[in-house]
């Protein structure tokens, strides 16, 4: 059989990380193609490189499509010759209609002047492929997320599409949506379109996928054919969490005292959407000295979960009991929450973390003014001595605590956010992929800062995606899907296949 | 015209070219309108300071640099006020109307007025605050309505003239206890005085700087700065005492001034506007009530704009229906030629101070020149663009 697409060598580098090393793929015509691996494992990547996100030249290895080699310098190059990528996060304009999205950039128009009619004659050819029966004139935000997509795949066939790529198409869509989608897949196969599916979902991709490359860590681990024979899911799972952890986790020997914070029956709304509960009933402890993680894959709710707890900063009608030390607290603002002894380190460092323009000194004393000020008026000197005691305790590396934050690497901007919730004087902090796009030398530094408060006798809340993170940090780990708590487990017992499976046995008996 | 001068004096040590370098907008600031008044001075052949133009030039504008102070606070936080020239025009006609009208006395009718103001900013604030309505809607909204109200108030008429006492607020000049033939000795004191005291902090704050081995600028600038500025306070006293001396309005001006610069650079409430612009989601993930902060610097604006209205009625001695209009202009110009980023986070009071006189030095020097109102306009439009090219350029530089 030919190939539609090889993939041949692909190295693609940012500074700091190898984000893929030596990947192959290879995609014959008219199949299901799905690529699977953990969070960070390239996926995501891989495709940015094939669709000409990443431009040729920014990476090394070779694309040939259709049997010619290939060098995409934007989308553009690489939608003109069938390759339609549809992202995680939709690109559609919620403000203009359907008919008005698929062509977008496409316009169907003479001397600029659109033609009308011929465009909602189009577009209904086209909605009627997909199988969505709106009238084109429909606004695309009034619609669900599951119709959406198929609007994205209508505009992808509106391009002649030859290769279409699926980056997570159904993580936010409900069950018939998810099996209407790739009921589609299977229909276009039949035409002679071949698809890249990429999906946490093993039990969807061992369901249509013809052929399986599994990534680990930017590397290619293997391409199962399934044609042949049928593939287990837990073939997949081994396949791709089957690593060996070295010695990236400092050590640590564990004091965990009497309990420190816990919630009780804890739930929150979506704040959009009063009927769509997001948490769903949890209950959790961590206790002194004792580091706790969150597993789950994205969207699972872990940091919607964090952010309804310090203050309410995400969610609406949130109900349940916080705990400090056994007793209720009081954590319905963000005010209430620090002063309660709760820190909150973001999942994204520059839009919620830092003042960028601000210097290091400004950011690091931001969550406790009155610790620096006598009255309303802040002790410069009080102020510097703290900013400079930080920059040493953290080994924070800038040309001095006046530099501007935006210019930091983001090992190190991490490093002020982390400094500003120490200087609040949390006991618990709640640490939200504390290590997300940093090198592994700061993401060593991390670790080290956290063991080191956890030995203080602070608790920690660590939420992360990574699992051999989690697996060489934590001292028990709670699972997480769809807004519930699926699984506990101490450290010493778990693994990413038994973390794995809590997830996909809760997917299962949710449907 | 600024980077020039500072490029001439870069040539001492490395240490000081960096310096310089990470100043240049302070400083550039300061010279620019140094280098603008020598160019009036020169060209309306030493009209400019004589001592009734420079006390005419200070009455002129302080109720520009007054509202320039609030303005600094609502950019800094991120947003914009339009109304301020509506809230000048409004409060003015009810002082007339308490004054002129109820034969209020002055004291309480102030007190009224400036409460007034802090209403009419509240009720902006509200709604940009806890509402998240863009600033600019609301407050174009205000600028309407408040005109509305002014002209509603006055009937259309003008209103005046004003109490003597009320009229001192803006005509008057500080009392002079030892008359001396020639001088004002009170402001020529008064003028040794702030300079004398400026430096002493500025000493205090170095030598505090010192002992904790802080990074300081260098010594050689330190003086410089000190003598010029000293230098030059002192002949502009000197300047005005010829005259009738300090104008009260000056002093209520520079207490303000002196105000918010403490509140801008060594508050609590200050530090937490500047994060609130800077980036409001981790301003407020870091506890900080980032709504009743918003809420309040429209409050401040509100009575700070109040203060201006009066200020400039007293000066009219008369309330009219147009009082204020466009104001509001040429207070944000004053902002951003002081080197206020239009996306917040960033900006300081001396520079929006600057950026009036900026202003203000034009306006007054380019109507003695004779130069027509219509390329006043042009002008003054060209240059707030080129300062805040400069900028922009600056900082894609660095």
């Amino acid at each position: 059989m030919d190939a539609i697409l090889e993939m041949r060598a692909i190295t693609k580098s940012f500074p700091g990380v190898n984000a893929l090393d030596d990947v192959n793929l290879t995609v014959r015509r008219g199949e299901i193609h799905a690529v699977v691996g953990e969070n960070g494992a390239g996926k995501s990547t891989l495709m940015k490189v094939l669709s000409g996100v990443y431009p040729h030249g920014s990476y090394t290895g070779t694309i040939r499509y259709q049997g010619e080699e290939r060098q995409f310098r934007t989308i553009a190059d690489s939608e003109k010759i069938g390759i339609i990528i549809i992202h995680q996060e939709l690109a559609l304009v919620p403000l203009l209609s359907i008919a008005e999205n698929i062509f977008l950039g496409n316009e169907q128009a003479r001397f600029g002047v659109i033609d009308w009619p011929a465009v909602h004659v189009r577009t209904r050819q086209l909605l009627d492929k997909v199988g969505l029966r709106e009238s084109p004139a429909t606004l695309v935000g009034d619609l669900g997320v599951g119709k959406q997509q198929l609007v994205e795949i209508a505009k992808a066939l509106s391009k002649e599409v030859r290769l279409l790529i699926l980056d997570e198409p159904t993580a936010s869509l409900n069950e018939s949506d998810s099996d209407a989608l790739l009921a589609l897949l299977e229909e276009f196969k039949a035409h002679g379109i071949a698809s890249i599916l990429i999906s946490h979902k093993l039990n969807e991709v061992s369901k249509v996928a013809d052929a399986i490359t599994v990534l680990r860590d930017g590397s290619t681990v293997e391409t199962l054919d399934c044609r042949r024979e049928p593939i287990s899911e837990d073939h997949i799972i081994r396949s791709m969490v089957g690593r060996a952890l070295a010695d990236r986790y400092p050590k640590r020997t564990p004091k965990v005292g009497a309990p420190l914070f816990g919630v009780k029956d804890w739930s929150a709304y979506h704040p959009l959407d009063a009927d769509r509960r997001m948490i769903k009933g949890i209950d959790l402890d961590v206790r002194r000295g004792e580091v706790v993680g969150i597993a789950g894959l994205m969207g699972a709710g872990r940091t919607e979960f964090a952010m309804s707890v310090f203050g309410r900063a995400y969610g609406q009608a949130i109900t349940g009991t916080a705990f400090m030390h056994g007793k209720p607290v009081d954590v319905s603002t963000i005010g209430k929450a620090i002063a309660n002894g709760i820190a909150y380190v973001t999942e994204d460092r520059k839009a919620l973390g830092l003042v960028l323009n601000a210097d290091i000194l400004h950011n690091v004393t931001l969550a406790n003014l009155s610790g620096v000020s006598r009255g309303a008026v802040i002790d410069d000197i009080r102020e510097l001595s703290v900013a400079e005691d930080y920059r040493r305790r953290l080994n924070i590396r800038c040309s001095s605590v006046f530099q501007e934050t935006v210019n930091l690497s983001g090992g190190n901007q991490q490093k002020v956010v982390l400094s500003k919730w120490l200087f609040s004087g949390p006991e618990l902090l709640i640490l939200d992929e504390p290590t997300r796009g940093i090198d592994v030398g700061a993401k060593y530094e991390i670790y080290t800062i956290i063991n080191r408060l956890a030995d203080e006798g602070k608790g920690v809340l660590f939420i992360s995606s990574e699992m051999p993170e989690l697996l060489g940090m934590c001292d028990r780990i709670y699972v997480m899907s769809e807004g519930s708590i699926v699984a506990e487990m101490p450290a010493a017992e778990a693994s990413q296949e038994k973390i794995m499976r809590a997830i996909m046995k809760a997917g299962e008996q949710a449907r | 015209m600024s980077a020039d001068t500072t490029v001439a004096a870069t040539d001492r040590t490395p240490s000081m070219r960096s310096f310089l370098k990470s100043h240049v907008r302070e400083y550039g600031m300061l010279l620019s309108l140094i280098a603008i008044m020598v160019f009036f001075e020169i060209m309306t052949n030493g009209t400019l300071l004589k001592p009734l133009n420079l006390t005419n030039l200070i009455l002129q504008n302080s109720y520009i640099v007054i509202m320039a102070l609030g303005m600094l606070l609502v950019i800094v936080a991120g947003h914009i006020d339009l109304s301020v020239g509506s809230v000048v025009g409004f409060v003015g006609a009810l002082a007339a109307v308490l004054m002129v009208q109820y034969d209020m006395h002055f004291i309480p009718a102030t007190a009224i007025c400036l409460v007034v103001g802090a209403g009419m900013g509240a009720a902006q604030g509200y709604w940009v605050a806890y509402h998240k309505i863009p600033s600019f809607i609301v407050t174009l909204a205000g600028m309407l309505v408040f005109r509305g109200l002014c002209l509603a108030l006055l009937a259309g008429q003008s209103i005046g003239p004003f109490p003597v006492e009320f009229q001192r607020l803006s005509s008057g000049f500080i009392p002079d206890v030892l008359p001396l033939a020639g001088v004002h000795l009170t402001s020529l004191l008064l003028s040794i005085a702030i300079p004398v005291v400026l430096v002493l902090l500025n000493v205090r704050s170095r030598l505090n700087q010192q002992r904790h081995a802080i990074d300081q600028e260098p010594l050689f600038v330190f003086v410089v700065k000190n003598v010029v500025m000293t230098a030059v306070v002192v002949y502009l006293g000197y300047l005005l005492s010829s005259y009738k001396g300090l104008p009260n309005v000056l002093i209520v001006m520079l207490a303000l001034i002196a105000l918010y610069t403490f509140v801008t650079t060594r508050t609590t409430i200050g530090r937490r506007i500047y994060a609130l612009g800077g980036n409001e989601k981790a301003a407020k993930l870091s506890g900080i009530n980032t709504e009743r902060l918003t809420f309040l610097t429209f409050v401040n604006m509100g009575v700070l704009a109040a203060l201006a209205g009066l200020i400039f009625a007293a000066r009219l001695n008369t309330a009219t229906p147009k009082a204020g209009i466009t104001f509001e202009l040429d207070v944000i110009a004053a902002c951003f030629i002081g080197g206020a980023s239009a996306s917040g986070g960033v900006g300081r009071v001396t520079g929006a101070v600057i950026g009036a006189f900026v202003m203000g030095v034009m306006n007054n020097g380019m109507s003695i020149l004779g130069v027509g109102i219509d390329w006043q306009q042009v002008i003054k439009g060209l240059v707030l663009l080129a300062a805040v090219f400069f900028d922009v350029y600056n900082k894609k530089k660095s």
